[in-house]
């Protein structure tokens, strides 16, 4: 069977497709899907319960929930397809560089991204936000940055591996630049792995773009970004409750969409790894 | 043993040296000036370079590396901007409730993820089976902060049992430990799952079977001891995760840990503090991992300690 016939038996990975795609739309089609200005405060109606004139009720300032939600889906997918981007490019590079030159230059990078996966994923994206400063730019930045240790690993372990196979050998012996190896042989054999870490990558980097703003290190108000939306809601808690787990409630959902497709998406492309992780 | 031990923890000093650095580098390469930052835009040109020389600033980055990794090794780990308060002082203030939270965590996570586990691999595909899998999917997607939220909305609010935040009984610590567990649980039990189910495939499984040793024995004496090396692997991992998930539930729940002093630095800009932080982190995270690696030994005698 092939890979997607596989994928489409998978219940869970059809309805995190769904999810997904309702998020793309959303984020793709804001200003014409949300009912309000996202920005729009109306300080007479603050923190209004939802139902009524606001379907998910209105924030502090009185600023409509679900318009915030809409838009913030495009922050959550833009930082989590940009950081996507960042890790494997990055990962690419370093991978092929660590993989075909062997030697003290591979002992090096890997050591370096021994340490990398060693620290914890928080304080590495921590330390880069306080470093480069907060901002939905550099939270994506450091989002990335904490994926391109993984995908370098399996680049490496790839290329280490068909370097080895005979086919690589003759198109080396042939004088094939490392560039067009990189293209015709061992991009084909990686690809399958790389999207399904992609995905799955999306799913955290989606939480930890959240977990910045939240702590108001990642995206900046005013932008309507989930994170954000919950930790401002934090200090209405007590009296609007809605405010800060409404918000909470699309980032689970989102990362939860990410995590289906992605598991199924590894049964499907990968039926070695089948049931593992 | 012995040569062992020291030899790992000999590995772990360039692990910790590089942290050192990466840290160092990231705050050198902060944009604008820390020290105009830190004293505000109005600040004499002499106070400036006053604090200036004062931090060290003014010398070259590799010299103040060296400086700084010379001073931690015997024990000085500077004076926090803020405060004005040696950063150990602080630290060692903090630190008493992050390692009270995350090993209650852990404790938690632990025991709940491997039941879970063992419980699904030992009836796979059952009604059991399926609610663990997608609740270990949830648990996976729900952002801790959230978590936390939620639990203080319902526990604390509305049904009036918990304390919302803050420190002290035995009480405030419920929610934090179990929001800070929920994400490890979820992965505890995913791995255990897998694990277990591998090792009942196993030859020797089958013949302790085969010859007639009771099903809990097969399971406690060959399955489940094979299959914890694996886990005590991920083990060790979610302990980094647990120090990352840490610094939000600590934040949520206002408790006063290494976690809310490592954001409390960040926002300061005080990054002598900062780096002492994340210095303690990645000690505890490499002495953790060094433990894991020293119980294979006890569970597989099949592991050399050749190192």
């Amino acid at each position: 069977m092939d890979a997607w016939g596989r994928f489409r038996r998978n219940r869970l990975a059809l309805i995190g497709l769904a999810l997904v795609a309702v998020l793309a739309a959303s984020a793709v089609l804001a200003p014409w899907l949300a009912p309000y200005d996202p920005a729009r405060q109306s300080l007479i109606e603050k923190r209004a319960k939802p139902g009524g004139k606001y379907v998910l009720g209105a924030d502090e300032f009185g600023r409509d929930i679900l318009s915030r939600v809409i838009y913030g889906s495009r922050v959550a997918l833009l930082v989590g397809l940009l950081s996507a981007a960042i890790a494997v490019a990055g990962g690419l590079l370093l991978g092929t560089l660590a993989g075909f030159s062997g030697g003290w230059l591979d002992a090096l990078l890997m050591r370096g991204i021994e340490i990398l996966l060693a620290f914890p994923y928080l304080l590495l994206a921590l330390a880069i936000v306080a470093a480069l400063g907060p901002g939905a730019l550099n939270t994506t930045i450091a989002v990335g940055i904490w994926g391109v240790p993984a995908v370098t690993r399996i680049v490496r372990g790839s290329v280490l591996a068909l370097r080895e196979t005979e086919y690589v050998g003759a198109a080396r012996a042939l004088g094939a630049p490392v560039f067009a190896l990189l293209r015709r042989h061992i991009l084909p054999n990686i690809v399958p792995g790389l999207i399904v870490y992609a995905t799955l990558f999306m799913a955290n980097a989606i939480l930890l773009e959240a977990a910045l703003s939240f702590l108001g290190l990642g995206v900046q108000p005013p932008t309507a970004s989930w994170g954000l939306m919950v930790s401002t809601g934090r200090d209405v808690l007590l009296v609007a409750p809605h405010v800060a787990t409404v918000p909470g409630l699309a980032i689970m959902l989102t990362v939860l969409a990410f995590n289906f497709v992605g598991d199924g998406l590894r049964d499907a492309l990968d039926p070695r790894l089948r049931g593992s992780g | 043993m012995l040569t062992f031990v020291v030899r790992r923890l000999l590995l772990a000093v360039p692990v910790l040296l590089g942290v050192v650095f990466v840290v160092m580098l990231t705050v050198d390469l902060l944009p604008g000036d820390a020290v105009t930052l830190m004293l505000g835009e109005h600040a004499t040109k002499d106070a400036v370079a006053r604090l200036r020389d004062h931090l060290g600033l003014d010398k070259p980055f590799l010299v103040r590396y060296l400086d700084y990794v010379g001073r931690v090794a015997r024990g000085d780990l500077g004076r926090s901007i803020q405060q004005n308060r040696p950063v150990g002082d602080e630290l060692a203030d903090a630190w008493p409730a992050t390692l009270q939270l995350t090993v209650a965590a852990l404790l938690v996570a632990t025991v709940v993820g491997l039941a879970a586990g063992i419980t699904s691999a030992v009836w796979p595909n059952s009604l059991f089976d399926a609610m663990a899998r997608l609740g270990s999917l949830f648990g996976l997607s729900m952002p801790v902060f959230w978590t936390g939220l939620v639990l203080i909305v319902v526990f604390a609010l509305w049904l009036n049992w918990l304390p919302v935040g803050g420190a002290g009984s035995l009480g405030h610590l419920v929610l934090p430990t179990v929001t800070l567990a929920l994400p490890s649980v979820a992965m505890i039990a995913r791995m255990t799952r897998s694990a277990v189910l591998d090792v009942l495939r196993e030859d020797y499984v089958r013949t302790a079977r085969a010859k007639g040793v009771a099903e809990p024995w097969v399971l406690a004496r060959h399955a489940l001891r094979n299959a914890f090396i694996p886990i005590l692997t991920l083990l060790g991992l979610q302990s980094g995760q647990l120090m990352g998930g840490a610094v939000l539930t600590e934040t949520v729940f206002a408790w006063p840990g290494l976690g809310r002093l490592m954001v409390k630095a960040i926002f300061a800009r005080d990054y002598v503090l900062l780096q002492g932080a994340v210095l303690v982190f990645a000690l505890a995270f490499v002495v953790i991992n060094l433990l894991v690696d020293l119980s294979y030994g006890l569970l597989d005698p099949r592991v050399g300690r050749q190192g």
